[in-house]
């Protein structure tokens, strides 16, 4: 079997601009942030962005890196809103696809399971169907007839996400209290990469928790890679809760200012450091 | 009093319980000061989840949350809650049960569940907007994005909450329908599991038992004018012959709400009076 195990940069020589991108996670919540530092130093851009938004979604937008964002919403869960997708939106620097929460799972569920769309009760009635003209509806060929919203699969060239733990082989297990979407994310992409706070044996991951914790198998795997506080600022339970004191720092410097601080550095390792002297300023 | 002893708590409520409004604004009968603004808005949004049964509530928000946890230790003790995360808890926070998005987004379409959310923008059919103000395709201020409003206002009973009554949150057109109101949820045909039971503000309760399910004045709180509510409010309101006070909190409920339930008083800072 093979061992797919590679660095940050190696996963992001595998993606083009132009590119159709998932990022799992939700929110603020384990998002697989150094794999998005790590698109951020290179020169990838006109990406599609398919996400329950949190600050992969900030970052991205305010490096200019998107050129159509798929989401039901973008936070910062503390703070309810993310500032630079809010800043980029009111200067309409990406186009939008803006679904209901309910329409992107089914989208996403459509993409893993290789159907051309799912039926949904939810958007009928809501703008969504007027800000997505291309939406259809179907009718259900049962006794009931009811109108449903046919929400197309979200299929993706490549997946992002962050997990807690996973072996050299793919298989990636999640400690905190929700999978989020991240197997979805897998199986709906052509390519998925995994980071994780700490590669392991493949024994370990059993010892670790049970059987329905291994979320992620190597079967819907592309590469796999370890980055310690990978989800950083945002959550990753149990390992680490959100930083929030940074995410407030994120939230409320200008662009410029804390890009040239913490993003400009060559490696994640950079990043890290930044960080670390930034919170021991702080005491 | 234990937390978790729900059915030692059902009886206290019921005396003024019965309907949005008792009419008479009058004295709670506690030795203590009487309930402040914030303290009607907790029980009123309490009242959202009377007669509910074993759904979830979900509150959005400090005094709604406050409310459902008032509802659950008086008179609905079989509604569940969630730590905010992915865990369903007991009132003394003992995990109950498991509730990840992806499963909390099925109790949604399978309408074992009632919210209470927020609004930037509501109209008088009780179209809500959380997206964003202004146009669509370039705001003048980006919100939230839609979230789970149009999956949630046509699947699960959805109430509101509006810390600030005002002309800039009741308007005659929302910017971009979020959660789905009467008319459209006609227009659209999803009516089925349509149902927006109450919304909440600082000033009144509200609900949509006006001509063609329009927004109504149900009742006001205590020391506001049904004039004070009709000024804050940019639509034409259903107005009832007679506008009741909303109820009154019984002396026990105060004390939960006091003593257990929000014994910091953030509920005062929500909400001001």
């Amino acid at each position: 079997m093979s061992d797919k195990s590679m660095t940050v940069d190696e996963v992001v020589g595998q993606l083009r601009s132009g590119m159709t991108l998932g990022i799992g996670g939700w929110g603020s919540r384990r998002k697989p942030m150094a794999l998005v530092r790590a698109l951020l130093r290179s020169e990838i851009t006109d990406l599609t962005v398919i996400s329950y938004g949190g600050p992969d979604v900030g970052l991205l937008a305010a490096a200019g890196r998107v050129r159509r964002l798929v989401a039901p919403f973008a936070t910062l869960d503390s703070i309810a809103l993310e500032p630079h997708f809010r800043a980029a939106r009111e200067r309409a620097a990406f186009a939008l696809t803006e679904y209901d929460e309910a329409m992107f799972m089914w989208g996403l569920h459509a993409a893993a399971n290789r159907l051309p769309f799912l039926p949904v009760r939810a958007g009928l009635g809501s703008d969504v169907m007027r800000v997505n003209p291309e939406l259809r509806t179907v009718t259900s060929p049962y006794g009931d007839g009811e109108k449903l919203v046919a929400v197309p699969a979200l299929r993706m060239d490549a997946a992002l996400v962050h997990l807690n733990r996973a072996d050299r082989l793919g298989n990636a297990q999640y400690l905190g209290p929700d999978p989020y979407f991240d197997d979805l994310f897998c199986e709906a992409a052509d390519a998925a990469y995994v980071s994780c706070e700490q590669l392991v044996e493949t024994a370990e991951l059993a010892k670790g928790g049970p059987p329905q914790s291994l979320l992620v198998s190597r079967h819907s795997v592309t590469g796999v890679v370890e980055t310690p506080n990978g989800a950083h600022f945002t959550s990753c339970a149990p390992d680490y809760g959100r930083d929030e004191a940074f995410q407030k720092l994120y939230a409320s410097t200008p662009w410029p200012e804390f890009s040239a601080r913490f993003l400009s550095g060559a490696t994640e390792h950079d990043y890290q450091s930044a960080v670390r002297t930034w919170h021991e300023e702080q005491q | 009093m234990t937390p978790t002893t729900g059915t030692g708590d059902t009886g206290s409520g019921t005396g003024t319980g019965t309907g949005t409004g008792t009419g008479t604004g009058t004295g709670t009968g506690t030795g203590n000061t009487g309930p402040t603004r914030a303290e009607y808005c907790v029980v009123a949004c309490a009242e959202a989840w009377r007669g509910d049964g074993e759904v979830l509530a979900s509150p959005m928000g400090l005094i709604p949350s406050f409310g459902a946890r008032l509802a659950k230790r008086t008179f609905s003790p079989d509604l569940l809650l969630t730590d905010g995360e992915a865990t369903l808890v007991g009132l003394d926070g003992t995990p109950e049960g498991w509730l990840p998005y992806r499963r909390h987004l099925t109790m949604v379409t399978g309408g074992r569940r009632h919210v209470m959310m927020g609004a930037s923008q509501i109209d008088r059919f009780g179209n809500q907007n959380i997206s964003c103000i202004g146009d669509w395709e370039r705001p003048t201020r980006q919100l939230l994005g839609v979230r789970g409003a149009p999956v949630n206002t046509v699947n699960n009973p959805v109430s509101y909450w509006i810390p600030r009554h005002s002309t800039r949150v009741f308007v005659e057109r929302v910017d971009m329908v979020s959660g789905v109101g009467y008319d459209r949820a006609a227009e659209a045909g999803v009516t089925r599991f349509h149902r927006l039971p109450r919304v909440v503000s600082d000033l009144a309760v509200l609900d949509f038992a006006g001509p063609g399910n329009a927004m109504r004045l149900a009742s006001v709180h205590p020391g506001v004018t049904v004039e004070e509510v009709r000024s804050a409010t940019g639509f034409e309101l259903a107005l009832p012959e007679e506008v009741p006070y909303t109820r009154e909190p019984t002396a026990y409920e105060l004390r939960l709400i006091r003593e257990v339930i929000d014994p910091r008083g953030l509920r005062d800072r929500e909400v001001r009076g």
